[in-house]
């Protein structure tokens, strides 16, 4: 079973009826003897990370999560979600994030050509920079539906796949147990799809 | 390179897709269910919903089919008409919507905008306004397009912009159902005027619509049509394989 953290953050109606539609179980819960008991986790959440980080810690969820990734079990963040697997992020201010991957988060602003507007909302092409379980579905090139106006950078060591905004930004994340998509797979199409099935399916050990 | 995106709209009533020339003389197509999974296997970038429904028991099978849509199709879904308070906001959303579009409602309360802005973030919220020339001027009309607002229409999409809408649709009365293309001076103005997405509606006749929009206009972000999709004039697969043609980025389905 897989456990979708519930921590006030973001509609799940769509992550939840996309892992229905592949035939994963998958329950939305903000209970921490759930997501210790589950066989993998997921992280959503959209809005600022400073809130969201602030929410995940006075919930009693971030300890949970990081203590379940830390033993070995599969978690996958999806947009701010995988935002929040890094140290910290620069969304205005200085915020810290789980830790569980090394790198920050920034914005776009003052860093991408002025003719690209932020948010980066739409489709665009992935660029896979190495081989991951999270990506087996996958091929160079597909798209993917991205919303964001920040991004992650230092994370060379987890980096999975790019795309292409201005520069090369993050797209996904990879390290052990630990994944991330800065895209939204539940609204991404088939290919979403074929991630979030590749994320249940994968190995899953404690 | 992020792509421009197709969007098919769908106007819904008592749970039926219909769609209108210049608004008026409506007439049945299908399932809107159908038609969003069709779209969707066919390339469409995201889906927008349009209730046009009056009554509540017309409003519950909007929902219903919304419900329905959102657990089969994985694109981005967006939902408007009868959008007037925060509540109408919630009710959608919690049935599957990922964006919601105000029209009328942001013109009766200024506020809205802001408010969902603030509680479910930009991106959630979609301006649409449809916009006409009287007088020499770019107007904004209200109620499907059958009321003057008396109000100049870049200004009001600028403050909405200002107010937090994360994308614009601006749909062009003067072109709209006319098939001869999309308002191209209207929405060059838009683009010069706001930094949010911009989604051009109202004109398309044929593919090569598409491609004189995309060209003259590389501030468009996506072009959105009704009738020539659901009646199968253009087909969003050929659409998106001219596009590419022509160096226009497209995802293909």
């Amino acid at each position: 079973m897989i456990a979708i953290v519930d921590y006030g953050v973001g509609n799940l109606f769509s992550l939840r009826s996309s892992l229905a539609h592949i035939g994963a179980e998958a329950m939305v819960t903000g209970d921490p003897a759930v997501i210790a008991a589950a066989d993998r986790v997921i992280l959503p959440g959209v809005g600022a990370f400073g809130d969201a980080a602030q929410k995940l810690r006075k919930s009693g969820l971030a300890k949970v999560v990081c203590d379940e990734a830390e033993r070995g079990k599969p978690l996958l963040g999806i947009c701010l979600g995988m935002q929040l697997l890094f140290e910290r992020s620069f969304e205005y201010g200085e915020h810290e994030g789980l830790g569980l991957l090394k790198g920050s988060v920034v914005p776009m602003a003052g860093r991408l050509p002025p003719e690209l507007k932020i948010p980066q909302i739409g489709w665009n092409a992935l660029h896979i920079c190495r081989p991951s379980p999270l990506l087996r579905h996958v091929q160079e090139g597909d798209h993917v539906y991205f919303v964001h106006s920040f991004f992650a950078e230092g994370c060379e060591d987890s980096r999975i796949a790019t795309t292409d905004y201005g520069e090369e930004l993050t797209a996904a994340v990879g390290l052990g147990n630990v994944f991330g998509c800065q895209f939204h797979p539940e609204k991404s199409g088939r290919v979403g799809l074929g991630i979030l099935r590749a994320f249940a399916e994968g190995e899953a050990t404690p | 390179m992020i792509t421009k995106r197709i969007i098919p709209c769908l106007d819904v009533r008592d749970g039926r897709v219909v769609k209108g020339t210049n608004f008026a003389g409506l007439r049945d197509v299908s399932s809107p269910v159908e038609l969003a999974r069709y779209y969707s296997d066919n390339g469409a970038d995201e889906l927008v919903f349009y209730d046009i429904t009056a009554s509540a028991e017309g409003r519950r099978l909007f929902t219903d089919i919304l419900v329905e849509a959102a657990s089969t199709v994985f694109i981005p879904l967006t939902v408007g008409g009868g959008i007037n308070t925060l509540d109408d906001f919630d009710r959608v959303l919690k049935c599957g919507a990922d964006k919601v579009s105000v029209n009328s409602g942001a013109i009766r309360n200024p506020a809205l905008v802001g408010e969902a802005a603030k509680r479910y973030g930009d991106q959630c919220v979609v301006l649409s306004a449809d916009v006409k020339r009287v007088d020499g001027e770019f107007r904004v009309f209200a109620k499907g397009g059958r009321v003057d607002t008396g109000m100049e229409a870049i200004e009001w999409i600028r403050r909405c912009v200002g107010e937090g809408a994360g994308e614009v649709v601006v749909n062009s009365i003067d072109t709209d159902g006319v098939k001869g293309g999309f308002d191209l001076p209207m929405l060059e103005a838009v683009t010069k005027a706001v930094s949010v997405p911009v989604i051009a509606s109202g004109g398309a006749g044929c593919m090569e619509d598409f491609v004189t929009l995309f060209q003259t206009l590389p501030g468009v972000d996506a072009g959105l049509a009704a009738s020539i999709f659901h009646f199968g004039e253009v087909r969003i697969d050929a659409l998106k394989r001219l596009l590419r043609e022509k160096g226009i980025p497209a995802r293909l389905g």
